[in-house]
């Protein structure tokens, strides 16, 4: 996307946020098939076709300056949206190298780093930020260098330290989270966050991915698409504030589906960082109405099937149950049966 | 997975036997960043085999203008360190892997203990500097047979004065390994890396003495996963692929035009699983995915990372 028409829009309140028809055609619709169930999905993040979500390391878009707008709103509200344990702060400067170089190399005309040796100035179009700074002396920046950059790129990160057989979740930038909490979940080990994700123990799935994710290599990124839905399209959908969405879903009706029940669909990606070993895990935030997701027949049809079958225990996790029935009877008036090929393809 | 193409820009004899290389990036630009404890797989063309050997990182991790490797000449050379001390002068061009690290300092300690032996100096050349820069307290302990073995002492002696404790067996002074694990404090994290006699005895005695196993680290390389060259036979589309000793099965397969699904390509995602029809040999199973239980049963394999001992294994495919 070269040339980015900012919205202003607002994913609290009085949710304006939409989806242009570019937007939509380029959404990371996650099902290729009628059914779901876990799996390890990952794949290398090599670049991808262009104008797709995953054609640079970092994704920004048409919502880039709205969403950095709510960031900070939510930070604002809640510190603890922000943590980094001490021993964490080469992964810091591993995660504003990591990010400033790409979105310097992959949005020219947005960004732009220049080095100094290790006097460095950055510059971000779009957010009106200019700052110098020595790398390495955290002094010379206004904040952080991890919370400093996660107000500037899209999306939650977590930065992981790998160490006896594991991975620890020590630091976090965290706030368009699926109803988990960094101030729970930060100093815990690989099993321990992922202890309430139901149905993958008999599988495996978390000892395969872990082991994976330890012998992830520098040069070598790789990405896999989680799904959930929101009701509304709200991006801090945090147990701290569930007060303030939680209800919502009891707003759900068969005949305002459409346009209250989005699909939240996460790009996380995972980078093996150079100084730190660190890992950086980075999970980019999707949302679509289903009146948006429903442009693209096929779409409709098939979330309606994957929906209509999806295991009681997900149903549960992703807290979908409660306004299920309200949501399948708006997608079926989508759903002529008819068989469709494999692929997430939207046409 | 992408390698990183290199020319050899120093040699330098550092000790018996020992020679210390310097590699600048082919494209006269700066190496990737790395920590502390990494290591690098050299590719060395040989004929018509490459050898991969992996040998630590020696330079400073600030500095990206260089890497340093050392490689101590093998009595028995499978051919990788005899290619290295033989073949390869300043000019030369090879290709490595991207760091990695198997070995790192772990960022939660406060006090380290690093043992070394001869050679097995060489993954703390870079973790002195990580250590030095972030402050936390260690003792580098490097026992040697003689001084004339005992590369980078002065480089060291400099850089870490009374940090330094060098044990010189051709003087007398043996490592007691017990009186250093003693005399610890609570918490204290040790790294071991030389022969291995060594690197036994310090864990037997670290272990005699109630240390956590989380607090015990001995340097691992990461094993290219390389064997013999074999056959596949592909029962579906009739066609036979060779496999050289170097390349992976899908690669080999991908190479002839075969079409075969894959994802993570390390073992881990099950993408990639074929089924076995037969084999002549045994299949050596590298990957993360198949249970111990299907690993005996040898009916899949995925071929990503992992191959057969055996002249042809023929798959469903």
């Amino acid at each position: 996307m070269n040339n980015l028409a900012y919205k202003h829009e607002t994913f609290r309140d009085d949710y304006t946020y939409r989806n242009s028809p570019d937007a939509i055609r380029r959404f990371p619709f996650p099902f290729a098939e009628d059914h779901y169930m876990y799996s390890v999905n990952i794949e290398q993040h090599q670049p991808g076709a262009k104008g797709s979500i995953v054609e640079h390391a970092f994704d920004i878009d048409e919502h880039y300056v709205s969403e950095c707008e709510d960031k900070l709103i939510t930070l604002g509200q809640d510190k603890g949206r922000y943590a980094a344990l001490p021993h964490m702060m080469d992964a810091q400067w591993d995660f504003l190298e990591l990010s400033m170089e790409s979105l310097s190399r992959d949005y020219p005309h947005l960004f732009t780093l220049t080095k100094d040796g290790e006097r460095w100035t950055w510059r971000n179009g779009p957010l009106g930020i200019e700052d110098s700074f020595v790398f390495g002396d955290a002094a010379t920046l206004p904040l952080e260098p991890f919370e400093y950059m996660g107000r500037q790129v899209q999306g939650d990160f977590v930065l992981l330290d790998q160490r006896e057989g594991t991975l620890f979740a020590d630091a976090g930038f965290i706030t368009s989270q699926a109803d988990w909490s960094l101030a729970f979940d930060v100093g815990m080990s690989w099993h321990e966050w992922h202890g309430p994700v139901p149905q993958v123990e008999k599988m495996g799935i978390m000892d395969r991915a872990l082991k994976f994710l330890m012998s992830l290599q520098q040069g070598n990124p790789v990405r896999r698409l989680n799904w959930t839905m929101t009701i509304n399209p709200r991006l801090d959908t945090s147990p701290e504030h569930f007060p303030e969405w939680g209800p919502d879903k009891l707003k759900v009706t068969a005949q305002n589906a459409g346009e209250k029940a989005h699909l939240r669909v996460e790009l996380q990606t995972m980078f093996r960082l150079p100084r730190s070993n660190a890992i950086l895990f980075s999970i980019r935030c999707y949302l679509i109405s289903l009146e948006e997701l429903a442009t693209y027949p096929r779409w409709a049809k098939r979330f309606h099937r994957v929906l209509r079958d999806l295991h009681p225990d997900l149903l549960e996790y992703k807290g979908i149950k409660v306004y299920h029935e309200a949501v399948l009877a708006w997608l079926s008036q989508h759903d002529d049966g008819a068989e469709l090929a494999l692929g997430a393809h939207p046409e | 997975m992408s390698a990183l193409n290199v020319i050899v820009s120093n040699i330098e004899l550092v000790a018996d036997g020992i020679r210390h290389f310097t590699f600048i990036a082919a494209d006269g630009g700066e190496l990737p960043g790395f920590s502390g404890g990494s290591h690098v797989v050299v590719s060395m063309p040989a004929g018509n085999r490459t050898y991969r050997n992996a040998y630590s990182l020696l330079s400073s991790p600030a500095d990206r203008s260089n890497y340093q490797i050392a490689v101590r000449l093998q009595e028995q050379s499978r051919g990788g360190s005899r290619f290295m001390h033989e073949q390869v002068k300043v000019g030369t061009r090879l290709d490595i892997s991207w760091p990695v690290n198997l070995f790192p300092i772990s960022r939660v300690g406060h006090q380290h203990i690093l043992v070394a032996g001869g050679i097995g100096i060489t993954p703390f050349m870079s973790q002195v500097h990580d250590l030095l820069r972030t402050g936390a307290g260690f003792e580098l302990h490097y026992a040697f047979r003689s001084p004339r073995h005992a590369g980078f002492i002065d480089q060291l002696k400099q850089l870490l004065g009374n940090k330094l404790v060098c044990h010189d067996q051709s003087q007398g002074q043996i490592l007691d390994l017990h009186a250093l694990l003693s005399r610890q404090p609570l918490g204290t994290h040790v790294y071991v890396c030389g022969p291995d006699g060594m690197v036994d005895a310090l864990i037997a005695t670290a272990h005699e003495l109630g240390w956590p196993d989380a607090h015990i680290h001995n340097e691992e390389f990461l094993a290219p996963p390389v064997g013999e060259p074999f056959t596949i036979r592909l029962r579906q589309s009739q066609k036979n692929v060779d496999v050289g000793a170097e390349v992976s099965m899908l690669e080999a397969m991908e190479a002839a035009g075969v079409d075969v699904p894959y994802l993570c390509r390390g073992g881990a995602c099950g993408r990639c699983e074929l089924e076995v029809l037969a084999t002549d040999g045994v299949i050596e199973h590298h990957d993360h995915y198949l249970s111990d239980a299907e690993k005996g049963a040898g009916k899949k394999i995925m071929p990503c990372v992992s191959r057969a001992k055996c002249s042809f294994i023929e798959l469903n495919l």
